[in-house]
Order: structure tokens, then sequence, then C-alpha cells
């Protein structure tokens, strides 16, 4: 086990340095397409990301975390609407209003079990989206084009391509490492345990309802940074951000990548969009192909990807020891 | 607020009302019984729809077209059933959600290649064409009353389905404990795949019924399912009366809130922030009953687990 252990660790750092060197290596040219689909990649796993700490380790299935994404963008369009264009102001608005926003829905769907919990974090992430619509002020519908993308502390560096590929790719390492740390530290245990039994870690004192609604918390934070950025991404905003098809994307890259692993996630959302993209160009009809995918690796594949690579990896090991 | 478009729009909120029960009765049960989140139950109620309209151009007659849809949908949500649904039942619901989801990814685009993507219109049959005089000066189409009526019919039947035939009772004996009936010599394989064909007829039925009065496309049932989820939460899950309660209460509520939500504001707003506040807020009102009754009753209205 000690084994398999560092053999992820390896993994995953040999995923970052990948995700480091593509841009050199590939010499995408300025204006790459291959670039903003890697971006693009990058922030979901993001998303994909703060939603595993919830799913993966609470056992929160929220079908309406994409209300985050949501309000990070809207954070970046309203502000920007209004001159304030600084992507730390920008950033500091989403967390505060993602976090305002998490404590107040969490307090009151975190009451809630199974298949009511999924229905009620859809009703709020519904609530917000038709609240989104309905800002006509801010495009309503339409939704907002921004003049540009934001700055950072005055400086213009989210304008190059390169530049803001490894923004992206700081964010998605700090917010990997910080989970690491979080589900590993005694947080992490207390949310693992009440995953298993809130009764009896209710027994032996704690209160399980502080620990999930502070990791929903952190969670709607981290993935309204995915919003900011993803905002600035596209130059563009609206409430398409938020629909619950965005939410339920975002839950299937999760499973796909592999569910409470922190890592599969990322994988997830690269072979979501990946394949999406890549199935895109070969034919129009590729949901034709995508679905039944999706249908052939829930039917074998258990475990998403991350499951995957742990069964490669544990053939291997066996074999070693053949 | 004139008591005649308050009228209007109480047969329109029981109408839409009466469509989302006919396609929550089946989810609520499938749910209920083999604790299987299906979201391709939206793609059903789409393929009905589109059966409709094929089989209504073909016989020229959409009675006739009804009649070739009921077993068509039927057999195709017995189709689905073997090839896919029956090797998810025992997984969770997570695994359940990707695989359904796959599925509706596959049908809508399949529905794309098949008929199109530009909307579908079936005619509205000749004998309910017309429209009938509620109040001097007020029409109100024939046809919508008649989709009342056979809602209304279906309802019942239901009801007398579940409560007083054989059937009727391993259905519900299983939604409280499906183990249990099982251990009691229940085929219960064979109750699931009843269960699930007729949840798959229901929702065809449902699309055939409205394919007159909404254009059949795409992704039609995507944006009704979600509704409909909502109509089984707040109903509790795997009770049909609470199905039928929870539908009438969202169809009415909509389509209510959204015609007279900003003029009810007005009486303690000013006007243009009456309107602009229940343009916002209409929408959201099903959500929010959503909440406060979950909130209140964390297991729904008519709790059917123990």
């Amino acid at each position: 086990m000690i084994n398999g252990a560092t053999g992820r660790q390896r993994g995953v750092l040999a995923l970052f340095v990948l995700l480091a060197v593509l841009p050199l290596a590939a010499r995408f040219g300025a204006e790459s397409f291959l670039l903003s689909v890697a971006t693009r990649v990058i922030l979901f796993a993001i998303a994909a990301l703060s939603l595993d700490l919830i799913l993966g380790f609470g056992a929160l299935v929220s079908f309406g975390h994409a209300a985050f994404l949501g309000i990070g963008a809207y954070a970046v369009g309203i502000l920007s609407s209004h001159g304030v264009t600084d992507v730390l102001v920008q950033a500091g608005v989403a967390l505060i209003v993602a976090a305002a926003f998490a404590l107040a829905t969490g307090a009151i769907s975190l009451r809630t079990k199974g298949v009511y919990y999924i229905m009620i974090s859809l009703a709020f992430g519904q609530m917000l989206y038709f609240l989104a619509v309905s800002l006509s002020a801010y495009g309503g519908d339409d939704g907002i084009t921004l003049a540009g993308r934001s700055t950072v502390a005055g400086l213009p560096l989210l304008k190059n391509a390169y530049t803001f590929y490894y923004v992206a790719l700081g964010a998605l390492a700090g917010s990997y490492l910080f989970m690491h740390a979080l589900v590993g530290a005694r947080f992490g245990r207390v949310l693992i345990g009440t995953r298993e039994n809130a009764e009896r870690m209710r027994a032996i004192g704690f209160e399980p309802f502080r620990y999930q609604l502070t990791a929903y918390v952190i969670s709607g934070m981290i993935c309204a940074l995915a919003g900011v950025l993803l905002a600035n991404q596209a130059e563009f905003v609206s409430p398409a951000y938020m629909t619950w098809q965005r939410s339920g994307e975002l839950l299937i890259m999760v499973i796909l990548g592999g569910v409470g692993t922190l890592y599969g996630p990322i994988l997830g959302a690269a072979a979501y969009l990946l394949l999406e993209d890549g199935l895109s160009h070969v034919t129009e009809h590729w949901k034709m192909m995508f679905g039944p995918m999706l249908i052939l690796i829930v039917l074998f594949g258990r475990g998403g990807i991350a499951g995957l690579i742990g069964r490669i990896a544990g053939q291997r090991h066996e074999a070693g020891h053949g | 607020m004139s008591t005649g478009l308050f009228l209007v729009q109480t047969l329109n909120g029981l109408q839409f009302g009466i469509l989302l029960f006919l396609i929550a009765a089946g989810l609520t049960l499938v749910f209920g019984v083999m604790d299987f989140i299906n979201l391709a139950h939206g793609v059903q109620y789409m393929v009905g729809a589109y059966l409709a309209a094929t089989f209504t151009a073909m016989t020229g007659n959409l009675f006739s077209g009804l009649a070739l849809t009921l077993p068509a949908a039927l057999a195709f949500g017995l189709l689905l059933e073997v090839l896919i649904f029956r090797h998810l039942y025992d997984r969770d619901h997570l695994e359940q959600v990707l695989a359904t989801f796959g599925l509706i990814l596959f049908l809508n685009q399949a529905v794309r290649l098949i008929w199109g993507a530009a909307p579908l219109s079936v005619p509205v049959p000749e004998i309910l064409s017309g429209s009938i005089v509620l109040m001097p000066g007020l029409l109100y189409p024939v046809y919508r009353i008649a989709i009342i009526a056979a809602g209304l019919a279906t309802a019942l039947g239901l009801y007398f389905l579940t409560t007083r035939t054989r059937i009727g009772m391993l259905v519900r004996a299983g939604a409280t404990n499906a183990e249990m009936v099982s251990a009691l010599g229940v085929d219960i394989r064979r109750l699931f795949m009843i269960v699930f064909g007729f949840g798959a007829m229901l929702a065809g039925f449902a699309g055939a019924m409205v394919a007159p009065i909404l254009s059949v496309e795409p992704g039609m049932g995507d944006n009704l399912l979600i509704l409909t989820f909502v109509v089984i939460v707040i109903g509790g899950i795997g009770s049909i009366r609470g199905a039928f309660v929870a539908s009438l209460l969202v169809g009415l509520i909509d389509t209510l809130g959204r015609s007279f939500g900003p003029q009810l504001l007005r009486l303690v707003m000013e006007p243009a922030a009456a309107s602009q506040t229940g343009r916002s807020l209409a929408p959201m009102l099903i959500y929010i009953l959503m909440a406060a009754v979950l909130f209140v009753r964390p297991s729904g209205l008519f709790p059917v687990k123990q």
C-alpha cells in the first residue's frame, strides 16, 4: 500500500509536469486553439476538483455546483461593467459571495440526505440561474460581453494566452495541494468518517454538520475561482454558466475520472472536454458516440479512469511479485 | 386581474400539472420501487412525442397515431430496460446518473439524426379543434380541456390500479420495501420490468398528448425532466398520490406565478420594481416551494419509505 501511495504521488507529479511543459513542447502559436482548449481543461479541472471535495469525501452529491461557476463569472462581469477590472478585487468579491451563498444554502440543504439533498442542491442552483436570467441590467438571458480580460494588480497578465495558461495551472496546482492537505488532515478524516457513518461520528463527539458545511463552503469558493477565470477566458458571462446541465457535466467529470481521488477529476475533466472536442471534429453527431461511451464506462469500467489506472498499476505490482 | 384571465390561467396550470403528473407517475415508481435514478425518463417523453408525430402523419389521425404510439413506447421502454437499465439496478446512484445521462445524449442526437433538428408540428384532430365558451367573450381550446380530462382519467385509472389490484399492491409493497417483497417469493425482476415498461408508456403517452400543442423537438424532455424530479421529491418518492398533488401544485404555482406574480407584488411595491421582482421571482417559485417543503418535511409530503 505504501508503494501504491508513492506511485500515485509520482503519477500526480508527472501529470503536473506534463501540464507545465505542454505549451513549450507543443509550440502552439500565440492565438492557438489547442492552447485555449488546454486552458479550458485546466479551468474545468479546478471546478471538478472542488466538487470532488464534497462528493468524494463528504458523499454530498451536489447537482447545483455550477451556481458557483456562475457566481465567479458574474463577479467578473458585473464588476468590470462598473469599471472594476482588477482580478484581485473580482476574485475577492467572488470568494466572499460564494462563501455567503454556500453558508446560506448549505445550512438548509445539509439537513436533508441522499436523493433529497441532490434535489435541494439542484433547487438552489436553479434559483440562482433564474436570478441571473432576470438581471436585465446585466444582459439577462444574453449575458455580458466583457470589454477585455481582467488585469492582475494593474498588469495585463491575462491578455497573453501563455501567461493565462500558467495562471490557470497555478490555480489548479494550488487547489490540488490545498485539498490534498485538507483531506489528509484531521478535518478530512472527520469528513470521511461522517461519510461512512454520521451516527458514530456524533457518538464520539463530533458535530458532522459543521464539518460538512465547512467543506461545502471551501468547495464553493474554489469553484467560484474557476468561474472567475472561465469568464476571463471566454470574455463573456451569461446564465449558461449555471444551467443544471453544466452541474451535471461537472458531476460526470468527477465520476468519469474517479470519485474521491482528487487527481481523478483532473483526468475526468480532460477526458470529457477532449472527447467532446475530438469527437465533434469527427462528426456533428458526436453525442451519439459519446453517450454510449458513458454507458459502457459505467457498465464495464468501475471507479472511472482512476480506478482503471489503479487496476493496471495493481496488476503490474502483482506481476512483479509473481 | 380579471376573473376570465384567472380562469384561463388556472386551466393552463391544471393542464401543465396533469402533463407533469403523467411523466412523474412513472418516474416516482421507478425511483421508489427500484431505487433507480432514471434521468432518461425525459427523453422517453420526447420519444413518445416523436412517435406520435410519425404515426399521426402515417395514419392521418391523432387517435390512431396514439393507438400505435402507446405499444411502441412500451416496447421502447422494455427494450431499454433489457439492454441497459437492468444492469444498473444494483449500482449506486452516481453510476446510474452517469449512464442515463449518456443515454440522454445519445437519444437526443439520434432523434435529431432521424427526424432532423427542425421542430415538427402535429395537427389537432378535427373533433377537438374548436374552442368552448367559458364565459361570454372568453374562449378556451377544446383540445386543452381534452388533455385535462384524459390526464384525470389516467390518474383515476392509476389510483384503482395501485389500490385495488394485486399488481398494484405488489408495486406499493415494493416501494415501501423491495427486499421484503422479494423475500416473500415475488419475482422482483419481473415486477421491475412491468413498472418500468408502464412508466415509459405513461411518459410516451404524455409526449403524444402534448405533441399537437407544443413543438416536437430534440431536447424537449430535458427541462421537463427537472420539473418532474421537483414534483416527485415534493410529493414523496414512490407515492402516486404525492406525485398527483405535487404535480397540480407545481403546475398551478408556476403558471399562475408567472402571469399574476408581478400584479400581486404591485400591491406592496412600486410598479417598476414589482414587475422586475415578479419576473425574476416567478420562475424560482417552484424551487422555493421545494426547498420549503423539504425543510419542513425532509421526505416530501407523502413519505412512502419507512
